[in-house]
């Protein structure tokens, strides 16, 4: 496929990791997050870690959106089906997330529950269309990639007149999550996790551009360069993060250009900036509280919104104990570090959410990177 | 869940903004809600059935010229 083989050449990559080791300074140590659980997955299922030196180490951050979603949240989807029959419209990645006493949304179907797996949504709104004496709720969630496709999903239906539509919003922003794991109060009690540069997210940038990581860098004097999806650019970035951090420069660089731009694609801005708005404060798995971090539909587009039409409270639910996502998801711990990693948790048997999504860094680690470790 | 694939135009259909695009062998129909002036034969980014942006071919081959350069051995090794 164009545009994807190319970036994977073997020939390239092992040439890349040779310059890669010659300007890796041996006395020094490289922490690198990527943010995205696409980087994650891609590093692993490339093997991009072995080719790199011992002191330039990937730390995986809580870019997987099904990771971050809290329990209480899935709870809420959860009840929607069950307890108010609706039909619940979500994305695969979603189904076996495990919530509260161990169900799932694919659990509340087997049992009966009218839950239903979509593409896109697209099928979410035809499936409105094709039941309209049933309220059809579409539980969204995803980082800046995703939630424009559920803004035009939403005025397509104010558009159409489409009553029975509305949408559960989990929509949460990159950038207030990765300010907040470099200067929330909860990295103290966790211990220290230094980082010395970040990859930016491919596919969220190609959306809001490169420039909202022009305040973090300087902030926090971090460099950011905004990488691709496929191995040789996972490792072109971590040069670019190599170079500035020996030259002691922090700056947003984009390694990523075919695809982002510094604003991004305006007219996917403009349509969610249409319907939403920003939450005075969500919380994120791992993270806890993180304000300004999501949005809510608007008041202009309120009678789409599931959290105005049904009753959702909000609950509070912990996570499985001794399940270590929290600490994993801010790169604190490894996968390896958590107790039940490959022995009661595994992806066929999820417990936490970091081992629900290939994008996660449990199932990343237990598919690919297991006897490394 | 994150993943999106860059795909050729085949065709669009300008009254629904829709598009076939090829994934390889595979077609799909997507949205072009989220994308401006795309034209037959353009790739562009495919995610949860929407066109995300479109690719530029003349970065991809600077990107490309970057990684051969990275990759150039002058040195002792
Ligand atoms: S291995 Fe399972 S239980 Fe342990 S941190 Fe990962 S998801 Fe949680």
């Amino acid at each position: 496929m164009r545009y994807v083989e190319e970036f994977r050449s073997q020939d390239l990559a092992l040439k890349l990791a040779r310059t890669i080791k010659r300007e890796c300074d041996p006395d020094r140590q490289y922490n690198l997050m990527e943010f995205c659980g696409g980087h994650t997955h891609a590093i692993f299922r490339f093997g991009v870690q072995d080719l790199l030196p011992e002191n330039l180490r990937f730390v995986h951050g809580p870019g997987c959106p099904v990771c971050v979603l809290p329990i209480g949240r899935i709870d809420n989807a959860i009840h929607l089906a069950t307890e108010h029959g609706v039909i619940l419209c979500t994305y695969g990645d979603m189904m076996r997330v495990p919530a509260s006493g161990r169900k799932s949304l694919l659990k509340v179907k087997a049992e009966g529950g009218d839950v239903r797996m979509v593409y896109s949504t697209l099928d979410a709104l035809k499936i409105a269309r094709e039941n309209p004496h049933r309220e059809v709720v579409f539980f969204a969630i995803g980082f800046e990639t995703t939630t424009p496709p559920t803004a035009v999903a939403i005025k397509q239906a104010q558009a159409e007149g489409l009553k029975n539509f509305s949408v559960f919003c989990n929509h949460v922003l990159t950038p207030a999550a990765i300010q907040n794991i470099l200067e929330s109060p909860e990295v103290r009690e966790m211990g220290p996790v230094t980082i010395d540069g970040f990859f930016g997210p491919s596919h969220v940038s190609s959306i809001i551009g490169s420039r909202p990581y022009e305040f973090f860098s300087e902030e926090f004097q971090k460099p950011v360069v905004i990488a691709g999806f496929e191995p040789l650019d996972v490792m072109q970035s971590a040069l670019m993060l190599i170079r500035q951090i020996n030259e002691g420069r922090h700056e947003v660089e984009n390694e990523y250009t075919r695809v982002v731009s510094r604003e991004g694609n305006l007219k996917a801005q403009a349509l969610v900036a249409e319907v939403m708005e920003l939450r005075r404060s969500f919380e994120w798995r791992g993270l806890g509280l993180v304000p300004y971090s999501a949005l809510q539909i608007n008041s202009a587009y309120e009678t789409f919104d599931a959290e105005k039409r049904f009753e959702i409270p909000a609950i509070q639910a912990s996570d499985v104990k001794g399940c270590e996502c929290p600490r994993i998801l801010r790169g604190v711990k490894k996968p390896t570090d958590c107790q039940l990693f490959g022995t009661v948790c595994t992806p066929e048997n999820p417990m936490g959410s970091c081992m629900v999504s290939s994008e996660g860094a449990c199932a990343a680690y237990w598919s690919y990177g297991r006897f490394r470790h | 869940m994150c993943l999106a694939l860059p795909a050729r135009v085949v065709s669009i259909d300008e009254q629904t903004d829709m598009a076939i695009v090829a994934l390889g062998e595979i077609k799909k129909e997507i949205s072009l809600a989220l994308v401006e002036d795309v034209q037959i034969d353009d790739f562009v980014l495919i995610h949860v059935g929407y066109a995300l942006n479109k690719v530029s071919p003349e970065e991809a081959e600077l990107t490309l010229a970057m990684f051969a350069e990275a990759g150039l051995v002058e040195r002792d090794s």
